[in-house]
C-alpha cells in the first residue's frame, strides 16, 4: 500500500505528486524526502529511510528520483520492483523517460498513475490492459522520422547502414500509432549483456560475472505469436552439454511468465505472445568459466619517479574481440590520488581522448577493433610530492579492469 | 511553498478558464486545464480557480474530465462547500453506458476526502459493486474502504462485509485481490481480514491467474492461515512450489517467507527452501537495480545469521566493484565478513586488503574494521595483513587498525605480542581522537612489552598542551599512570608533568578532576594505585556475548521480506519505538523498583528450589568451575538439545540473575550488561555424573520472551527436563517479581 508517489528531478523540483490516501498532512513530503537524502550520512541507505511513521522508499532511473511513501511495513522487494515497473511503463507511453519528457506529459503520467494504483493498491501494471484506458497522446519531442539516421543508436551504438534501424525507433510511445496511420509491424530485440570483470594486480581473473537479458520491444498488434529460436547449443547448467561443440551454457535462466517453454526442452525455441511495449523475454547468469575469452586485457606498468615527483602510468589494452566485431566507446578510468595537478599524456591514434576529471584519468576510445593494441602512456604531476608521499597506496597496487554494458543490438 | 507571483497566474488561468473562445476549443481549454495540474504539481496553491474547474467537469473529453477530477480531489478538502456542486455531475457519470466513464467518476468521487460526501457516495458504491463491468467493481470494492476510512471510527457495515466476502469469488482476479484489501482495511479493529480453510484454498486455486502485485499480496494474506494437519500443509506447500521460481523476486521473497512460516516446525524444510531461493537472492544481489540489490543484500545477511554457511561458496558474488555506491559496498563487506569459512578465509582476506586501499577513506576504514571482525576467528592471518597496512603510513588506515588492535587485545589475548611489536612508529601517522585514545591505551595496558611506549607517551605529554580533545588526556592520564606501575624508572619523571599540567594549567574540569584523583591516589600508596589500575588486561569471554551465535530461522521469519532487515534490525527497534510514542502517548518508565536488599526469593519459592534437585533426579554440584575458553570450546562443538522460550519482563538484573543462579548451582559465565540489547548471558552447570549443561540465555530488544538454548555433553532426556525445570523456576521468579 502506497501513500504517496511522487517524481522528483535530479534537482529536487516536483515533477509529479499524487497522494493516493491523504495522509501526507501537508504538501511539503517530496520536499521533506529530498532534504533528508541530501542530508544522509554517508553510511546509511538512502534507499529506504523514515520520518515519524511514514517509509520513503526510491529508485533512481534516468536521473530521476522515483518516490513511494508508505506507513506500513510492506515487501521492499515488490515496492522496488512496482517502481522499476513504473519506470519502464512511462517509459513505454512517454517514448523515453526523463526530465523533459515527463514534465512534456504530465497529463498521461497523471492518467497513467490513476489506472495503475488506486488508493496506494496496484491494479494493473500491463501496458497492454492499460492502453484500454489510456486516452491522452504522448506529447514526442521530436517526430519519428526514419530518414533520422544521424544521431547515436541503442545502446550507444552506431548506425551507419540502411539496414540498422533508426536510432529513434524503439524510444517511440506505443500509443503514438493512434494517429499515425503507417503503423510498422515492428519488433525490437535486444540482447544485453553485462559482463562484470574482476582482475587481481597479478593479471589473475578473479571474478567473471555475466548477466544477460533478452529484451523485447514490439509494436506489434497484441495477439500475435512469435517464436524465438536460441541456438541448439544452448545449455543450462554445468552438467547438461549439447551438441559437440563447446556449447553455449548459462548458469541460470528465467523466463518470463507469458513464454511458453513447450519446444525449449527439445528445440531451444521460446513461443510467446509479447503485449505492446517492453518485456525482459529472458534473463540469464553466468559466472565463473567463461567459454570465451576476455573481450579485454590491460597491461599496465606503473614507475614513480620520486625525485621530480612524476608518475608514468603505460597502459596497453589488448582487445581480444573477433576482428570482424568492434567494441564502441570504450572508457577507461584510473583513479589517481588527490594531489594530482597535470596530466600529460601520449596516444597511439589521434581519435582517441585522456583528461583529468574528477581525481581520475579518464581514456576514452570510441571505437576498437577485434584483435588490435592500442597503448597510452600518462605521465602524471604531483603537487604535494615533497610534503608527504601522498601515492604510495594508490594505484600501483592494484589496478582493475571492469567492462560493463557490453552490448548487442540485433534486429529482426 | 511560498511561490512569488503566483496570484498573476491564478487570477491569468481563471480569465482563461471563463473566456468562452477557449471553452469552445476542445484542444486549447485541455491545455489551460494542463497548465493549471502543472502549477498545482509544483506546489502553487490552485484552489483559487475551483469554480472554473467544477465547470469544465461537465464535458464528454474524458481527457479533460480526467484532469478536472485529478484537480478537484486534490483541492476537495480545501473547497469542501464547493465540491458539493461537482457531485452532480460526478452521480451522472456514476451511471453511464461507458463502464470506462462508471469508474472514472465513482474513483474520483470516493477520493474527494471531504466530511459529508459519504451520503452521496454510498449508494453509487453499492451499484458498482453489482455492475457488470469489472472494471467498476474493482474501483467499487476500494470505494468501499475509502468510505469506511471517511467515516473515521464508525462501526463496521456488517452487511457491506458480508457482499464484500462473496465477491472474494468474483470472475475478475484484481477485484479478488481488492476485496481482500477493502476487507482488510475495513475489519482493521478485528484484525483484519479472516482467512479460513476455503478462502485460504481458493485464493490458492486463484492464484495462476493472479498477476505478480495480486500474488505477492495474496502470499501475505495467507501468512495468517493455520493448515489444520501435517497433510494439508504439505498440499499447501507443493501448491507453493511453482512460486519459488517466479520471475518477480517480489513473488519469490513472498513465497519464500510463506513457507518459512508455515513450516515452522520443520526445519529442514526451511532450510530446503533457503536453498531454492538462494539462486534468485544471488541475482537480485548483482542486479542492475541498485535499490533491489540492497534489499537483497540484506536479506542474504539475514540468512547468514541462521545458516552461517549458506553463502559460502559464492563469496565472489560479494566482491565490491568500483563504481557501486558506498552503501552497497559497505552492506557487501558486511556479508564478507560473515560468510568467510575455514576455504574461502584466503580469498576474502585478500579481497579486503584490496579495500584498505581504496580512494574513499570511509571505505577504507570500514575495510579494516571488517578485517578486525574476522581477526576474531582467524586472529593470525589478520594480525599480519593489519600490521603490513601500517606500512602505508597512511592516517586514516593506521587510525582504524589501532583501534582495531585494542579491540583485538582484549577479545583475543593471543595476539598481543604480535600486535605490541607492529605498534612502534604509529603515533607519527595519528591525528584523530580516537586512534590517539587507542594507541595510548594500547601504550598504557601492553606498555612492559614495547621497548619505546614511554617515549611515545612523552610525547604526547610534551604536547599535551595543544592537545584539542579532552579525552584523549584521559586517557593519557591514566596510560601513565599504568605505565609507572611496571616501568617505574622512566615513568616518574613524566608523570609527575602530566599531572602538574593537569592539575594547574587544565581547563577541562573533567581531566582535572581525574588528574587529581590520581594525584590523591599516588599519596594513598603505590599498593592502593595497583590495586586499582591492574585490572585484567583481557576478557576473552565477551567474545561468547558478541559472537553472533545462530540464530533460529524462525526468529526472524516473520521480518523476512519486510522492511526490518532493510533498516536493520536495532535501527527498526528505535524506528517503531518512536512510531509506538506517537501513538499511544509517552510510556512510563518501569519505576517498579527492584527490590534490592531482602530476599531474592520468596520463601516459598525458595524451598521448591531447594527441593527440586533432589526430586529430579538431578544433582547439580556446587562448586563447578568451567573456564571461559573452555565453555566456548565445549559450547561450539555441542548441538542445541532444548530451545524454549519463557515469559518475561522489561529489563534484566543481571547481579540478581547470578545470584539467584548461583542458589541453585549454576554458574554464570559471561553476561551483557544491564541494559544492553540484545541482552545474553552464558550458564553453565555440572550434575554429579559429570555431564555438563550449557545454557543461552537470550532477550531480544522487541520480545517479551526470554529465549534460552541449551547445549549437553551427554544426552539424557530426563535430567535434561529437570536442568531445565529448575532454569524455568528461577527464571520464572525473577520475571514474576517484575511483573
Amino acid at each position: 500500500m502506497i501513500s504517496q508517489f511522487f517524481i522528483l528531478s535530479s534537482k529536487g523540483d516536483p515533477l509529479i505528486y499524487k497522494d493516493f490516501r491523504g495522509d501526507s498532512g501537508g504538501r511539503d513530503v517530496a520536499e521533506l524526502f529530498y532534504r533528508k537524502l541530501t542530508g544522509l550520512p554517508g553510511d546509511e541507505s538512502p534507499v529506504v529511510m523514515h520520518h515519524d511513521d511514514r517509509h520513503f522508499i526510491h529508485i533512481r532511473h534516468s536521473g530521476l528520483y522515483l518516490v513511494a511513501t508508505t506507513s506500513e511495513n510492506i515487501s521492499p522487494f515488490s515496492l522496488l520492483e512496482l517502481l522499476s515497473r513504473l519506470a519502464t511503463l512511462l517509459g513505454d507511453y512517454c517514448g523515453s523517460l526523463g526530465e523533459a519528457t515527463i514534465s512534456r506529459n504530465v497529463a498521461l503520467v497523471y492518467e497513467l498513475l490513476d489506472e495503475v494504483l488506486d488508493y496506494g493498491y496496484v491494479q494493473t501494471t500491463s501496458t497492454e490492459v492499460l492502453r484500454n484506458f489510456i486516452q491522452t497522446e504522448a506529447v514526442v519531442s521530436k517526430p519519428f522520422s526514419l530518414f533520422d539516421l544521424s544521431s547515436v543508436g541503442l545502446f550507444g551504438a552506431e548506425t551507419q547502414q540502411s539496414k540498422v534501424a533508426p536510432s529513434s525507433a524503439a524510444s517511440r510511445p506505443v500509443l503514438s500509432s493512434r494517429s499515425d496511420q503507417s503503423q510498422k509491424n515492428e519488433v525490437f530485440l535486444d540482447v544485453v549483456e553485462r559482463l562484470s570483470v574482476l582482475i587481481a594486480s597479478n593479471g589473475s581473473l578473479l571474478k567473471v560475472d555475466v548477466q544477460g537479458e533478452i529484451r523485447l520491444k514490439s509494436f506489434l498488434p497484441s495477439g500475435s505469436e512469435m517464436r524465438i529460436g536460441l541456438t541448439e547449443e544452448f545449455c543450462v547448467g554445468k552438467s547438461e552439454l549439447r551438441g559437440y561443440g563447446p556449447g553455449i551454457r548459462v548458469d541460470e535462466v528465467s523466463f518470463h511468465s507469458s513464454v511458453y517453454l513447450d519446444e525449449f526442452e527439445s528445440h531451444r525455441i521460446l513461443r510467446l505472445q509479447p503485449p505492446q511495449g517492453e518485456l525482459t523475454v529472458m534473463r540469464y547468469q553466468l559466472s565463473d568459466d567463461l567459454p570465451s575469452p576476455l573481450p579485454f586485457r590491460l597491461f599496465p606498468s606503473v614507475q614513480w619517479d620520486r625525485g621530480s615527483g612524476r608518475l608514468q602510468v603505460y597502459l596497453k589494452l589488448r582487445c581480444d574481440l573477433p576482428p570482424k566485431s568492434q567494441a564502441l566507446n570504450v572508457r577507461l578510468h584510473l583513479p589517481l590520488p588527490r594531489g594530482v595537478v597535470s596530466l600529460s599524456q601520449e596516444l597511439s591514434s589521434p581519435e582517441q581522448k585522456a583528461e583529468l576529471a574528477e581525481g581520475a584519468l579518464r581514456w576514452d576510445l570510441p571505437r576498437v577493433q577485434g584483435g588490435s593494441q592500442l597503448s597510452g602512456l600518462f605521465q602524471v604531476r604531483f603537487l604535494r610530492l615533497a610534503f608527504r608521499p601522498c601515492g604510495s597506496a594508490s594505484p600501483h597496487k592494484w589496478v582493475r579492469h571492469l567492462s560493463h554494458s557490453d552490448a548487442y543490438v540485433i534486429r529482426i | 511553498m511560498p511561490y512569488l507571483g503566483s496570484e498573476d497566474v491564478v487570477k491569468e488561468l481563471k480569465k482563461a478558464l471563463c473566456n468562452p473562445h477557449i471553452q469552445a476549443d476542445r484542444l486549447r481549454y485541455r491545455s489551460v486545464i494542463q497548465r493549471v495540474i502543472r502549477h498545482m504539481t509544483q506546489g502553487v496553491d490552485m484552489s483559487g480557480v475551483f469554480m472554473e474547474m467544477v465547470k469544465a467537469s461537465a464535458t464528454v473529453d474524458i481527457v479533460q474530465k480526467k484532469l478536472v477530477y485529478l484537480y478537484m480531489c486534490t483541492y476537495a478538502p480545501l473547497k469542501p462547500d464547493l465540491a458539493l456542486l461537482a457531485i452532480n455531475t460526478l452521480c451522472k457519470d456514476c451511471s453511464d453506458p461507458n463502464p470506462m466513464v462508471r469508474g472514472l467518476a465513482l474513483r474520483s468521487m470516493c477520493s474527494l476526502r471531504m466530511p459529508g460526501v459519504q451520503e452521496y457516495i454510498q449508494q453509487p458504491i453499492l451499484n458498482g459493486l453489482r455492475d457488470k463491468a469489472s472494471y467498476v467493481r474493482r474501483v467499487a470494492v476500494l470505494g468501499c474502504a475509502k468510505m469506511h476510512n471517511l467515516h473515521g471510527d464508525s462501526e463496521v457495515d456488517g452487511a457491506l462485509v458480508n457482499e464484500l466476502y462473496s465477491l472474494l469469488r468474483d470472475q475478475d482476479p484484481i477485484v479478488v485481490v481488492n476485496c481482500l484489501r477493502s476487507l482488510e482495511e475495513i475489519l482493521k479493529q478485528e484484525g483484519g481480514v479472516v482467512i479460513n480453510k476455503p478462502i485460504a484454498h481458493h485464493l490458492l486455486n486463484r492464484m495462476s491467474k493472479l498477476d505478480q502485485w495480486g500474488q505477492a499480496e495474496v502470499l501475505n494474506f495467507l501468512l495468517r492461515y493455520q493448515p489444520r494437519s501435517e497433510e494439508e500443509l504439505f498440499d499447501i506447500l507443493n501448491l507453493l512450489d511453482s512460486f519459488l521460481k517466479s520471475s518477480s523476486p517480489g513473488v519469490v521473497m513472498g513465497a519464500t517467507k510463506l513457507f518459512l512460516i508455515l513450516a515452522r516446525k520443520f526445519p529442514h524444510v526451511q532450510t530446503d527452501v533457503l536453498m531454492q531461493v538462494k539462486g534468485p537472492l544471488l541475482a537480485a544481489c548483482s542486479s542492475e537495480s541498485r535499490e533491489l540489490c540492497f534489499a537483497a543484500l540484506c536479506h542474504v545477511r539475514q540468512i547468514l545469521r541462521s545458516l552461517p554457511g549458506h553463502f559460502s561458496g559464492h563469496y565472489k558474488k560479494f566482491f565490491c566493484s568500483y563504481s557501486e555506491p558506498h552503501y552497497i559496498k559497505l552492506q557487501k563487506v558486511e556479508v564478507l565478513c560473515e560468510l568467510v569459512n575455514d576455504e574461502n578465509v584466503q580469498q576474502v582476506l585478500e579481497e579486503l586488503r584490496g579495500y584498505c586501499t581504496d580512494v574513499s577513506a570511509d571505505f577504507a576504514q570500514a575495510a579494516v574494521f571488517a578485517i578486525g571482525g574476522i581477526a576474531r576467528t582467524y586472529t593470525d592471518q589478520c594480525v599480519q595483513i593489519l600490521t603490513e597496512l601500517l606500512g602505508l603510513r597512511q592516517e586514516h588506515i593506521t587510525t582504524a587498525v589501532v583501534q582495531t588492535f585494542r579491540d583485538l587485545v582484549w577479545l583475543c589475548p593471543q595476539c598481543t605480542e604480535a600486535v605490541c611489536q607492529a605498534l612502534p612508529g604509529c603515533e607519527e601517522n595519528i591525528q584523530d581522537s580516537e586512534g590517539k585514545q587507542a594507541l595510548i591505551w594500547l601504550l598504557g595496558v601492553h606498555g612492559k612489552r614495547i621497548p619505546n611506549a614511554p617515549y611515545v607517551l612523552e610525547d604526547f605529554i610534551e604536547n599535551v598542551k595543544s592537545e584539542t580533545f579532552p579525552a584523549v588526556k584521559m586517557e593519557l592520564l591514566t596510560a601513565v599512570q599504568r605505565l609507572f606501575l611496571s616501568r617505574p624508572a622512566e615513568c616518574q619523571d613524566m608523570l609527575g608533568r602530566l599531572l602538574h599540567y593537569c592539575i594547574e594549567e587544565e581547563k577541562d574540569m573533567a581531566v582535572r578532576d581525574r588528574g587529581l584523583f590520581y594525584y590523591r591516589l599516588l599519596l594513598a600508596g603505590i599498593n592502593e594505585v595497583k590495586q586499582i589500575l591492574c585490572s585484567p588486561k583481557s576478557d576473552p569471554s565477551l567474545r561468547l556475548l558478541e559472537d553472533q551465535a545462530e540464530r533460529p530461522v524462525n526468529s526472524w521469519a516473520l521480518d523476512f521480506n519486510t522492511l526490518v532487515p532493510v533498516y536493520g534490525k536495532a535501527r527498526w527497534a528505535t524506528i517503531s519505538k518512536c512510531q509506538g510514542v506517537e501513538h499511544h502517548g509517552p510510556e512510563l518508565p518501569n519505576t517498579t523498583a527492584f527490590p534490592t536488599s531482602g530476599p531474592l526469593i520468596p520463601e516459598e519459592n525458595k524451598e521448591r528450589v531447594q527441593e527440586l534437585p533432589d526430586s529430579g533426579a538431578l544433582m547439580l554440584i556446587p562448586n563447578h568451575q568451567l573456564t571461559a575458553e573452555c565453555f566456548e570450546k565445549t559450547w561450539l562443538s555441542l548441538k542445541v538439545a532444548h530451545q524454549q522460550a519463557f515469559p518475561w519482563q522489561g529489563a534484566v538484573h543481571p547481579d540478581n540473575l547470578q545470584m539467584a543462579l548461583q542458589v541453585v548451582n549454576i554458574q554464570t559465565i559471561a553476561m551483557s550488561r544491564a541494559g544492553t540489547k540484545p541482552w545474553k548471558a552464558y550458564l553453565s552447570a555440572q550434575d554429579d555424573t559429570g555431564r555438563l549443561f550449557l545454557t543461552e540465555l537470550l532477550l531480544e530488544p522487541a520480545n517479551v520472551q526470554m529465549q534460552i538454548s541449551v547445549k549437553q555433553s551427554e544426552a539424557g532426556t530426563e535430567t535434561l527436563k529437570s536442568f531445565i525445570s529448575v532454569l524455568e523456576t528461577v527464571i520464572g521468579t525473577l520475571g514474576d517479581i517484575k511483573s
